[in-house]
């Protein structure tokens, strides 16, 4: 291609817990369970396998101990948590989690509105969590939500969403998942965003968590491999629709990305038979149907 | 724009402009219901509105083998032109065009594909058999001075051969454009492209046909169809296929998606900031009365969301 891409891309599939905690239907243990070893199977390097929040507030996830310590940890693929303050650090610890993630918002409204309290106050919250987690070895991933627009404030600043990402990287972050929470990014938006970021933070520190509210994220992704990343998020089937769009598609399909990557030459290790097989049985599970494009035409030749 | 990335200056370069064709027939064609004259004129009128500089309105085939397609005269001559926008239809053999001039075409369009299964399949002649009709449909649009655009179809892979070479495409792209073609459409049937395959077949058809007078026809069967628009903006494209709703399924795999949707394309491009002078909203509109009137859901992504937002 014109632009040089990056030779591999490491594919970071955030089905079991983004995706999931976004289904309307509860997702008995077992099948949480064995949906992660289904992944873990089909060469995905990273899994993200539950989150350690309150279950008052997040149902889905109330089953925590039980994915973790009945999962099939695989050589070689990593299994991050989401851990959202020191307790849920310290509950995952015991759950055996070796990599935690803990989330920033580029928007104080949608900050707000989601935890409670501002940007700021969040990062501040987060630093527990990274003390302990630099004190115990465990590698910490940062998410920054809203960067291309957020659903209370519209537009959000490039600048600002550069000064999430730099605190987030400075307090010890190895990486930081840059995501477009409500999907309305385009290439142009997408571009802009992540020239502000990479002057704060190195582009091999950066990842792309694109949502497909508007169907841009394949493009938006294609942008983002232009400009020189190699990790980006997304969610097998496509799971998990968008909580502030009734009904609209959310998460990307990993499916669909795979589809892409492949089709460039990009190594990502994954066999994609193997990840629509996780897809079809999740799909069967919930009874519903694929958002995955690359699933519904390959089901239906 | 300050310190603009390269994709998206490389797209503002073109003088911003992008003319969008929401290939209105090909939808239709493969909708199984039959849909009524007034709403097939509706429904293009709806469009007329619209600022889209381009309206494929119908086909000038015979109606035993698109039986949807068999208002094509009415269709053509109860539509409201709109002044600025062009109405070309699709005529595949002399007894078509002189039809379409009949019935008071001023623009249309024909078929060829790279794939010699899929072009015996399709239309029961090899691609030399094919083209050689069209010449003689070429020169008589000539002589009338009726503007011609030709399509390639399976340009980035046939539902029977496969991979298709990227030399393939340039020799017939070539010899549609040098027979009299203002405008050659690269159609990816069947939408197994990406942004690899679509990269290599622009590179080897620009060699022989300036990218000034190419246009990309993506399907979104897999999911593929604006990812492959932008790197073909990337490339200088300037043109791009499409249809409202993204409604027309494909016809090679039962229930999946097929043409990319109008909206969607230009919920893309306007964000980088490419000018359409098209009203994103007036297109909506459209696609929501077409998909009322065909009792089935919107392919279009900006639209559920648009319509879905609390």
């Amino acid at each position: 291609m014109g632009h040089v891409l990056p030779e591999k891309v490491k594919i970071v599939e955030v089905g079991p817990r983004d995706g999931l905690q976004n289904e309307k239907t509860i997702v008995p243990t077992d099948t949480k369970i064995h949906l992660i070893n289904m992944l873990s199977e089909s060469g995905l390097p990273v899994i993200e396998a539950t989150s350690f929040v309150s279950p008052k507030w997040v149902p889905q996830m109330a089953d925590q101990v039980e994915v973790m310590k009945g999962i099939c940890r695989k050589s070689g693929v990593t299994y991050p948590v989401l851990t959202p303050n020191l307790k849920g650090f310290q509950s995952a610890m015991k759950a055996g989690a070796s990599e935690v993630a803990i989330f920033g918002a580029a928007s104080e409204l949608f900050s707000k509105k989601n935890i409670n309290c501002s940007v700021d106050e969040s990062l501040q919250r987060f630093d527990e969590v990274m003390k302990a987690a630099k004190e115990a070895g465990v590698p910490v991933r940062g998410y920054v939500s809203c960067v291309v627009g957020c659903p209370y404030e519209g537009k959000v600043a490039p600048e600002k969403v550069a000064h999430v990402a730099k605190r987030l990287y400075s307090m010890g972050c190895y990486e930081i998942s840059l995501g477009d929470t409500i999907g309305v990014g385009t290439p142009g938006s997408m571009s802009e965003m992540l020239e502000a970021v990479s002057r704060e933070v190195p582009v091999s520190a950066l990842a792309v968590h694109c949502h497909d509210t508007y169907g841009q994220a394949l493009a938006n992704i294609l942008v983002a491999l232009q400009m020189g990343i190699s990790v980006v998020d997304s969610s097998v089937a496509g799971l998990g629709g968008c909580p502030y769009a009734q009904g609209a598609s959310g998460n990307v399909a990993t499916e669909d990305v795979v589809y892409m990557l492949h089709g460039l030459g990009i190594q990502t290790g994954v066999d994609l038979p193997k990840l629509m097989d996780a897809g079809a049985f999740i799909c069967r599970t919930l009874n519903r149907k694929t958002n995955s494009k690359v699933a519904q035409a390959t089901c239906k030749l | 724009m300050g310190n603009v990335p390269t994709t998206v200056k490389h797209c503002l370069s073109y003088e911003q402009l992008i003319h969008d064709y929401p290939w209105l027939r090909r939808w239709l064609q493969e909708e199984k219901e039959i849909v009524p004259t007034g709403v097939k004129i509706q429904l293009i009128d709806m469009l007329s509105g619209t600022g889209l500089p381009v309206i494929e309105a119908t086909s000038f085939v015979s109606s035993k083998w698109v039986p949807q397609m068999a208002d094509h005269t009415d269709v053509l001559r109860g539509i409201h032109r709109a002044p600025h926008v062009r109405y070309p239809v699709l005529t595949p053999n002399m007894q078509g065009l002189q039809d379409a001039v009949a019935a008071g075409a001023t623009e249309v369009a024909v078929f060829g594909s790279a794939s010699e299964t899929f072009s015996k399949k399709n239309i029961n002649c090899s691609i030399d058999e094919s083209l050689l009709r069209f010449e003689e449909v070429i020169n008589t649009a000539k002589e009338r001075q009726i503007p011609v655009r030709g399509y390639v179809s399976c340009t980035l892979g046939c539902p029977y051969e496969g991979f298709i070479e990227p030399s393939k495409v340039a020799e017939v792209a070539k010899r549609l454009y040098d027979m009299g073609c203002y405008e050659v459409s690269l159609g990816d049937t069947i939408g197994v492209g990406t942004p690899g395959s679509m990269f290599k077949m622009l590179e080897s058809v620009m060699k022989e046909v300036p990218p000034c007078a190419l246009a990309v026809h993506c399907h979104d069967t897999y999911g593929q169809a604006l990812a492959n628009i932008l790197t073909a903006l990337q490339m200088g494209v300037c043109v791009v296929d499409s249809a409202v709703a993204g409604l027309g399924g494909c016809p090679y795999a039962q229930g999946s998606s097929g043409n990319v949707s109008t909206e969607d394309v230009l919920y893309m491009l306007h964000g980088m900031g490419i000018e359409t002078g098209v009203n994103l909203a007036k297109v909506i509109e459209a696609g929501d009365f077409i998909c009322n009137a065909l009792c089935r859901k919107t392919n279009s992504k900006v639209a559920q969301a648009k319509g879905r937002t609390q």
